[in-house]
């Protein structure tokens, strides 16, 4: 075989990309008395896989590109190439290849973003992208070395390499953050999120997982396991703040462990026209950018900064917000920056990674899946961002538009 | 059922007390239209080596576990059960260890009803039931499944069948009733007939799916998810479930016609296959047959007669001890193997010789080593017909798709020749093929001794030589062993490894090693004339020929020992081994045994005339002695009833065996009957020989013992 000769008459022209579908697996509190216990990290994203393609069987197996796959720790389940393995167990053609990839909680995010890039560079037309953390079987930073330079050069912070600290240090940084504002965040978050439930609008992208514990039978999980539903301010108060004796940072007004996984079809507009695939959100614009290592929560923000200067676009132009619930200070300070109320309705509808859980790599796409639905549900939005904190200071942002918006296509 | 029934099954259960119980663990699962289904899985707690199994202590938990779901789905809880198992196995049959230690009647009926009692419960739970066959559904592994209203199973579950009839019982949790019900007389005999009774064979899941064993076939990967989301389905009723093949004989005629025909079939099958010499599979056609005009519960009646009938039988007991203590155990661990760490590596082989045999070697050595092997021979004509020979076969494997392309050019690759024995300078074992003479494999040994290194393995394929006269002159005589292949080398699975008196721990090990890399099953044999297999085939086939050459008619002489179940008669394997090879054996045999070993005067009437086989095609489609070759023979005037000559040829072997043990041959009886089941296709259902000759009293007659004290 030899290689189709690149037609260089033609200028390259960056092409469109879209979400064309997202699905996640029930999210589980990890350990041991976790719905995952004794599942497999790499299991869990073949059944994201496997329901991609047979929600869209109009898409053939041989015509994917790629399958991105990340993890933060890529050993044991989640090691040997993810994105490959997956593939295969999956039972993908043996010509799809797939790789692995890691920006720590962004991990799906930059899953998404990379492929996307590749695709508008017609390097590929259809993609794979998503992402895993078994948090049970993957503790964060295990098996890490940390180089000592770090700390002997001072170049971070060896407090921020544990996420509540840092958490705590954006508390400092912004003191009229208060606890209490946390916590009354972290139960709209719950309520929210069982609303959406109620409604309906979670389940139909969660994929169903037959999963066995040690000593136990096969279960069924269709829903997530970490939800709180009725959690109260005065139960929040009582909760101890791990990462600092009188802190402010709780379990309650943070994501925890968990374990899942997310995966998402993405392709270029012309192959998703000619593959009759649908089309949930168009790629506007994606940035990341890093901050102080110690105070990570606040990566959003330039993230942001960048994203809407390459769209062109002033935040009054957003219409819907899914930020990754990391801390509910990490959120609140966002908000603040850009002087949002605390429970404005454009802001993580159906509740956000508090209450749902962050199984860290597999995240970014679960933003996705919800804000295409929200776009779905609600046409006069035409933009719409997922954003989220990155551990050892960093943010992602990625800016989508509204398929069923009027203005749709016109100018972007 | 009753209480008391209930207790008699208690008691039944404390008769196994080491059981390793398959536990039932139930789940409920909500279904996606709104239903709940309990979940039941089996598991035992092990990881994939250690297979689920149904034992009494298993059955009474499962029948509890359903019990108990039978009231939740009275009182409304539930609206179906699923029934799944540990990953590999939905489960994988009876606890046949325990079912073998049962040893009255009485219990082992009490066992077929306690499996009756659990899966009526699965066929009459008040809702629909639901077996996933994700794996291994071997058996009453199986009959679980047929009980159920509907099956899913796995493109991945491989091991599925009713092997009753192999193993010496009847599929008779049901399974006879229910399977030909679902795929129609005919693939039920393929089922519950053929492939047991071929080599044990057993279905894939996309087989069963297609023979309408299961209602739908999913993949692995999302195996339980996709059967439960098919299963909300069925109970929605969006799916309907087709059953193509599904039939009832009882008031079609049309059918009744196909069943009878499926049975005279499949017992003309059992007749040609095995002489009808063990009972199980007769009285599995039996129960199918009566199934036809009877309902389930007067099959169960039967089929609980016929269990308790056959678990009292040798033939079930020699089958579990063939099966399980021998070629599932004791061939995995040689008895009298040294240590294997002692092995060395095997980098490079040596055959001398470039002939069939050595051919054969040379490739068996490099597919399943996967190593350099050299042949070499004394010209170069020869040695360039060797390798054509054998890429040739490399070839044919190729063409019929067995091995990839990328497989045959490696195995090819592997394989060199040489004139020089030069060539072995740096192999690791060296085998030599050559003419069976001592004086010309020791000069063959002398010259490669001359070459290797001095910690080479050499080994001879001599199957009647002694190995410790050939090792007599060499400087290294700890490093020869025997290793004795069987022919055809590729098909047949058993290895003797001799023991010489100088042969070396190293060498030992090492020749082990080599035999379980080839997957062969390998038996220590001492340096014994003709070692095991053909010692004791050319014992019985000297009293055959004696009987013969005495005046005995020829066809009772070669058809007398069909109790045997000999996979072909006494003068058919003669002309298949070729009549000049076994005489020249029984000669070496009668100079180290003596008069024991029969050498057949008639036998060398017919290799000066050259005369390949006694028996020739008749007019009659039948077979004869052509008149041509019986005017050469001379016969005496003593001839034997067949009854005569099976009771003399028992005696004999019994006698042999005995002397065997006594010489330390092998390690104990069990590994004569591992060598005659692995090397000459003896039948299980005797447990090889040694049982079979315990049960019709011939180690008593000859012996004063049996060869088995704790066994009937």
């Amino acid at each position: 075989m030899s290689p189709q000769p690149v037609n260089t008459s033609n200028a390259r022209q960056v092409r469109d990309v879209v979400f064309v579908d997202g699905v996640r697996t029930p999210f589980g509190k990890a350990g041991e008395k976790g719905i995952y216990h004794g599942t497999r990290a790499d299991d869990l994203v073949v059944k994201c896989i496997r329901d991609l393609m047979r929600r869209n069987p109009s898409l053939p197996a041989s015509r994917i590109d790629e399958v991105a796959i990340a993890a933060t720790t890529q050993t044991g389940d989640q090691g040997l190439t993810i994105g490959r393995t997956a593939a295969l167990l999956a039972g993908l053609p043996r010509s799809v290849p797939g790789f692995a990839i890691d920006r720590m909680c962004a991990g799906a995010m930059t899953a998404v973003t990379t492929t996307a890039g590749s695709i508008a560079f017609g390097a590929y037309d259809v993609v794979i992208a998503g992402g895993v953390e078994h948090m049970g079987n993957h503790p964060m930073g295990a098996g890490a070395d940390p180089n000592p330079r770090f700390l002997s050069e001072r170049i971070v912070d060896p407090a921020a390499l544990n996420m509540g600290n840092t958490a705590e240090n954006l508390h400092d940084r912004f003191p009229d953050i208060t606890k209490e504002r946390a916590d009354a965040y972290a139960v709209a978050s719950q309520e929210k999120l069982a609303a959406a439930y109620q409604a309906g609008n979670i389940q139909p992208d969660l994929v169903p997982v037959a999963a066995r514990r040690p000593g136990e039978g096969f279960k069924l999980h269709t829903a997530d396991e970490p939800p709180r539903p009725g959690t109260t301010l005065e139960s929040l108060a009582e909760l101890r703040t791990p990462f600092r004796a009188h802190g402010r940072v709780t379990p309650g007004n943070a994501a925890g462990l968990n374990d899942g996984a997310t995966a998402a079809v993405l392709a270029s507009a012309q192959a998703a026209e000619e593959l009759g695939l649908g089309v949930k959100m168009r790629l506007v614009s994606y940035a990341f950018a890093g901050v102080e290592p110690s105070v990570m929560g606040i990566g959003p923000v330039p993230a942001t900064e960048k994203a809407l200067a390459q769209a062109g676009l002033g935040i009054e132009d957003i219409g819907l917000f899914e930020i990754n619930e990391a801390f509910a200070v990490q959120v609140l300070s966002f908000l603040d920056h850009y002087g949002i109320e605390d429970t404005d309705p454009r802001v993580n509808r159906y509740g956000g990674a508090i209450a749902v859980g962050h199984p860290l790599a597999s995240s970014g796409v679960r933003l996705m899946n919800q804000l295409a639905r929200q776009f779905e549900q609600d046409p006069s939005v035409r933009y719409g961002l997922t954003t989220m904190c990155i551990g050892l200071g960093m943010g992602g942002t990625v800016i989508w538009e509204n398929p069923h918006h009027a203005d749709y296509g016109k100018d972007a | 059922m009753s209480q008391s029934t209930i207790e008699s099954f208690a008691a039944l259960a404390s008769l196994v007390p080491h059981e390793i119980i398959t536990h039932s663990l139930v789940e409920d699962v909500r279904l996606p239209g709104g239903r709940t289904m309990a979940l039941l899985t089996l598991d035992n707690g092990f990881d994939h080596t250690k297979p689920t199994t149904l034992g009494p202590n298993t059955l009474l938990e499962l029948h509890a576990a359903l019990s108990a779901q039978k009231q939740r789905a009275a009182a409304g809880e539930i609206q179906a059960l699923g029934l799944t198992g540990k990953p590999h196995y939905l489960v994988a049959g009876a606890d046949l260890n325990g079912v073998k230690s049962l040893a009255s009647p009485e219990n082992g009926a009490a066992m077929a009803t306690l499996g009756h009692a659990a899966y009526d419960l699965l066929a009459d739970l008040g809702v629909p039931t639901f077996a996933f066959i994700n794996g291994v559904a071997l058996g009453g592994g199986l009959e679980i499944a047929l009980a159920c209203t509907y099956r899913t199973v796995s493109t991945g579950a491989t091991g599925i069948g009713l092997p009753e009839a192999f193993i010496g019982l009847v599929p008779g949790w049901g399974g006879v009733y229910r399977l030909p019900r679902l795929t129609g007389p005919e693939a039920a005999m393929t089922v519950m007939i053929e492939n047991p009774l071929n080599n044990n064979r057993s279905l894939d899941g996309a087989a069963a799916f297609k023979l309408g064993i299961a209602d739908a076939l999913f993949e692995p990967a999302d195996f339980l998810e996709q059967s439960l989301l098919w299963a909300d389905g069925v109970l929605t009723g969006a799916t309907t479930v087709q059953r193509p093949n599904a039939v009832e004989p009882n008031g079609n005629p049309d059918i009744a016609a196909r069943w009878a025909a499926a049975a005279a079939k499949a017992r003309a099958f059992v007749e040609a296959k095995t002489s009808n010499a063990a009972p199980a599979p007769a009285k599995v056609l039996e129960v199918f047959e009566a199934g036809a005009t009877i309902t389930q519960k007067e099959s169960a009646a039967l089929e609980i007669a016929a269990l308790t009938e056959l678990m009292q039988t040798h033939a079930f007991h020699n089958t579990v001890y063939a099966f399980l203590d021998l070629v599932q155990k004791r061939s995995k661990r040689p008895a009298g193997a040294p240590d294997a760490k002692l092995a060395r590596p095997v980098t490079k082989v040596g055959v001398v010789g470039a002939g069939l045999m050595a051919g054969q070697l040379a490739l068996l050595f490099a597919k399943n080593l996967k190593v350099p092997v050299v042949i070499t021979d004394i010209d170069a004509a020869r040695v360039t017909s060797g390798l054509a020979h054998i890429h040739g076969e490399v070839d044919k494997q190729l063409a019929k798709g067995r091995i990839s392309s990328d497989a045959a050019n490696r195995t090819k690759a592997l394989v060199t020749g040489s004139v020089s024995k030069d060539a072995f300078a740096d192999a690791d074992f060296v085998i030599e093929a050559v003419f069976e003479e001592l004086a010309v494999k020791k000069q063959v040994f002398a010259e490669v001794e001359a070459v290797v290194s001095p910690e080479c393995i050499l080994a001879t394929n001599t199957s009647s030589l002694s190995v410790t006269e050939m090792g007599r002159d060499l400087a290294h005589p700890e490093r020869l062993v025997g290793f004795h292949f069987f022919n055809p080398v590729a098909q047949m699975p058993l290895l003797e490894i001799v023991r010489a008196e100088a042969t070396g721990e190293v060498a030992l090990a090492t020749a082990f090693a080599v035999g379980k890399a080839l997957r062969k099953t390998s038996v220590l044999v001492a340096d014994e004339a003709a070692f095991v297999v053909n010692r004791i085939l050319l014992r019985l086939m000297g009293e055959v020929a004696k009987a013969f050459d005495d005046g005995t008619d020829a066809k009772v002489a070669d058809t007398a020992l069909r109790p045997l179940g000999l996979p072909m008669s006494p003068f058919t394997l003669l002309a298949m081994v070729g009549i000049p090879v076994a005489h020249h054996v029984s000669e070496s045999l009668h100079a180290a045994f003596g008069e024991r070993f029969h050498v057949s005067g008639n036998q060398e009437v017919l290799i000066s005339h050259g005369i390949k086989s006694l028996w020739a095609p008749a007019a009659d489609g039948g077979e004869e002695i052509p008149s041509s070759t019986l005017k050469l023979l001379s016969f005496g005037n003593t001839p034997s009833t067949g009854a005569e000559l099976l009771r003399r040829t028992q005696d004999a072997l019994a006698q042999e065996i005995g002397l065997m043990l006594a010489e330390g041959v092998v390690a104990g009886p069990e590994d004569i009957d591992l060598c005659m089941v692995m090397g000459a296709g003896w039948p299980m259902h005797l447990g090889g020989i040694t049982p079979y000759l315990d049960q019709v009293g011939a180690s008593e007659r000859v012996n004063g013992a049996k060869f088995h004290r704790d066994r009937g």
